[in-house]
């Protein structure tokens, strides 16, 4: 009794913030305008499918470039001294605290045509490159707007390892490459999980970055869910299927992610050639 | 250079941020010795054994390993395995895994892994425990998956941190007398640390003590408790009665008063000394007979013996004795020549 009353305002926040949105998303997925049940948003997404899996596409590369950056990071910032590991920490978080609007921004001031970046390699005769507006330029933004999210997952549970633990690895023979596989990689696989749930997740369904750095081109899912909202397409039905659909593929990943995952096959894959 | 030497530090000297936690040590280690680093917390007990293991560079000097200087080689190349003093088991990897990390290391075929896992869980009497998480396991028994772990592998030599620290007291004299018994039958050098030096004494064939970096004796365990270098390793190695005296001449030494004879020899005329005697042989006599006389102060009954203080003219004695006194009695008190210990005295 007395852990269900204390578990009260926690299910009524669980129920105004998420239970009742999802319905609400549910409703309009599966009804007209005037409220009459119909399947017909949810097979109109099919139309959408090439940008669906772009939008996939470009937050898998993000996540796996932001994962390879962000691992060996992790582990140097776990493994400093005091000082040297909050100096790391506060590199990695800084960012965070300027407006995600802004950072997006000066990404777009750094790439245009004639930016600071062409402007740059103008001296030596090189380029203009055409880098905003492109796939690339789109990546780019996830990767640096996600970057602390990958770091941070990681770098908690590698600071977790202890060092005696690696010191016994090598005590008993294992080289770095094998303490890496046998047992840094083992004992860090949830914060890898964390932190491509963390990374994956926000860039499937952004539409601010692709909107900024992709032009018209790349247009991505969450750009699409926007304007069936708020842009001159307005159609919140067409738009809650959409996101009804991108929820589903969300879950279908992170299952697929839990499938993957388990730790001796890791290890096993890594090791046995 | 002696042949059997399988381990050799040669003026080993260590600094942690500029401040110099190991010495001048020098010590050779014979092939299959039981040698036990003992000294007081934070005398660098442990930095010694990292030096072996591979685990810190030395600052100056050299370390050998079967007449090969290996002061370059990382640890993993090193024939050597440790127990560590905080076990540092795998925690993704149960007992059993734990135990077969090294073997697979080596490659050692399947067959034969289980074979010596199972040799190895019945010497440390984890039999049942293999599917157990290594942070399912009380301190004890992490200790002796440690054990087994470093073992398993059969190394020439096994460095030991204070191995039985997590064990209580009637567990830790049961491993005392297995490893000395698995020491023996693998015929593996053991270089073991332990601040305990009932533990150092019972289970070593030499004793090396240590005090602030540096090393202060090497020798037997009844080298070292009969014939300590200093007050320090007297006192450490056993409670003593150390008082300031005189050395007469050879043989004859004066101290609390009275002159006695004694085995030593070899200081100067007159020279200050340190005389050591250990409570057990003070021996209690009529206030008629003894050359010293005192007034007992307290006595505790300690299971064996009688602890009693003695005070004698200032002099605190500690006496052990089976037999007891009555604490404000005035008694006697003798002790042989044999049983007198003389130190120079040092400067401080
Ligand atoms: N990594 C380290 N950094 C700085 N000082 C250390 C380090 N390891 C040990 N020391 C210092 O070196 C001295 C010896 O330590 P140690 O070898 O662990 O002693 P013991 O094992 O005998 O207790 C201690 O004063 C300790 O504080
Ligand atoms: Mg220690």
């Amino acid at each position: 009794m007395k852990n269900k009353s204390s578990a009260f305002p926690y299910g009524v926040w669980m129920v105004i913030f998420i239970v009742l949105p999802l319905l609400l998303v549910g409703y309009f997925a599966f009804t007209t305008e005037d409220g009459a049940p119909t399947m017909e948003n949810i097979s109109k997404v099919g139309e959408f499918m090439p940008v669906l899996m772009r939008s996939v596409w470009y937050a898998v590369v993000a996540t796996v470039v932001c994962l390879v950056i962000a691992y060996p990071l992790g582990y140097l910032i776990s493994r400093g001294a005091g000082s040297r590991r909050r100096t790391l920490l506060m590199l990695v978080i800084l960012p965070m605290w300027m407006n995600f609007l802004l950072r997006t921004y000066a990404w777009m001031t750094l790439l245009e045509n004639n930016g600071l970046i062409n402007r740059f390699l103008g001296f030596f005769n090189v380029g203009p490159f055409e880098m905003i507006n492109t796939s690339g330029a789109v990546i780019l933004g996830m990767v640096y707007n996600y970057m602390p999210f990958m770091i941070l997952p990681l770098y908690a549970v590698m600071s977790k390892i202890d060092q005696t633990t690696l010191e016994a690895a090598q005590d008993l023979g294992s080289s770095f490459v094998s303490t890496f596989a046998r047992v840094i990689l083992p004992l860090s696989m949830p914060g890898v999980k964390t932190g491509i749930i963390m990374v994956f997740v926000p860039s499937v369904s952004t539409f601010i970055i692709s909107r900024m750095l992709g032009g018209g081109g790349n247009l991505l899912i969450g750009d699409l869910i926007e304007l069936q909202f708020l842009g001159n397409a307005y159609n919140p039905n067409l738009g809650a299927a959409i996101s009804l659909v991108l929820l589903v593929i969300v879950l279908l990943c992170m299952s697929l992610l839990n499938q993957f995952g388990g730790e001796e096959e890791m290890e096993g894959a890594l090791l046995d050639k | 250079m002696e042949e059997n030497i399988i381990v050799s530090l040669k003026n080993i000297a260590v600094d942690y941020d500029g401040e110099r936690v190991l010495n001048g040590i020098d010590l050779d280690i014979r092939d299959k010795e039981f040698v036990t680093f003992l000294g007081p917390s934070g005398c660098g007990k442990t930095t010694t054994l990292r030096i072996i293991g591979g685990f810190v560079e030395a600052g100056e000097g050299d370390v050998f390993f079967d007449g090969m200087r290996i002061n370059d080689l990382p640890p993993h190349k090193r024939k050597v395995n440790t127990v560590f003093q905080k076990y540092a088991l795998f925690p993704h990897l149960n007992v059993y895994e734990n135990i077969e990390f090294g073997l697979k290391i080596n490659k050692v075929p399947e067959p034969q892994r289980r074979e010596r896992i199972k040799d190895m869980l019945e010497l440390v009497n984890l039999m049942g425990f293999e599917t157990r998480g290594a942070n399912q396991l009380s301190g004890g028994q992490q200790q002796r998956v440690a054990i087994a772990r470093a073992l398993v592998n059969r190394p020439r030599v096994l460095l030991l941190d204070e191995p039985l620290g997590a064990l209580d007291l009637k567990l830790r004299k049961e491993m005392q007398v297995e490893l000395k018994r698995i020491q023996q039958s693998m015929e593996i050098t053991f270089i073991y640390v332990t601040h305990d030096q009932e533990e150092a004494l019972t289970m070593s064939d030499r004793v090396v003590v240590m005090k602030d970096g540096e090393i202060l004796q090497v020798g037997t365990p009844q080298d070292i408790y009969n014939e300590p270098v200093n007050a320090f390793v007297a006192d450490f190695i056993g409670e003593s009665n150390i008082l300031p005296g005189v050395m007469k001449k050879d043989f004859q030494a004066e101290f609390a008063g009275h002159v006695f004879e004694c085995v030593d020899k070899g200081f100067g005329e007159n020279e200050e000394v340190q005389v050591v005697v250990r409570p057990e042989d003070v021996k209690v006599v009529s206030y008629e007979d003894g050359p010293i006389d005192g007034i007992v102060e307290s006595v505790i009954f300690k299971g064996v013996h009688y602890e009693m203080t003695v005070d004698s003219h200032g002099f605190k004695w500690l006496i052990h004795s089976t037999k007891k006194e009555d604490v404000g009695k005035v008694i006697g008190m003798d002790i042989l020549p044999d049983d007198i210990h003389i130190m120079r005295a040092e400067e401080e």
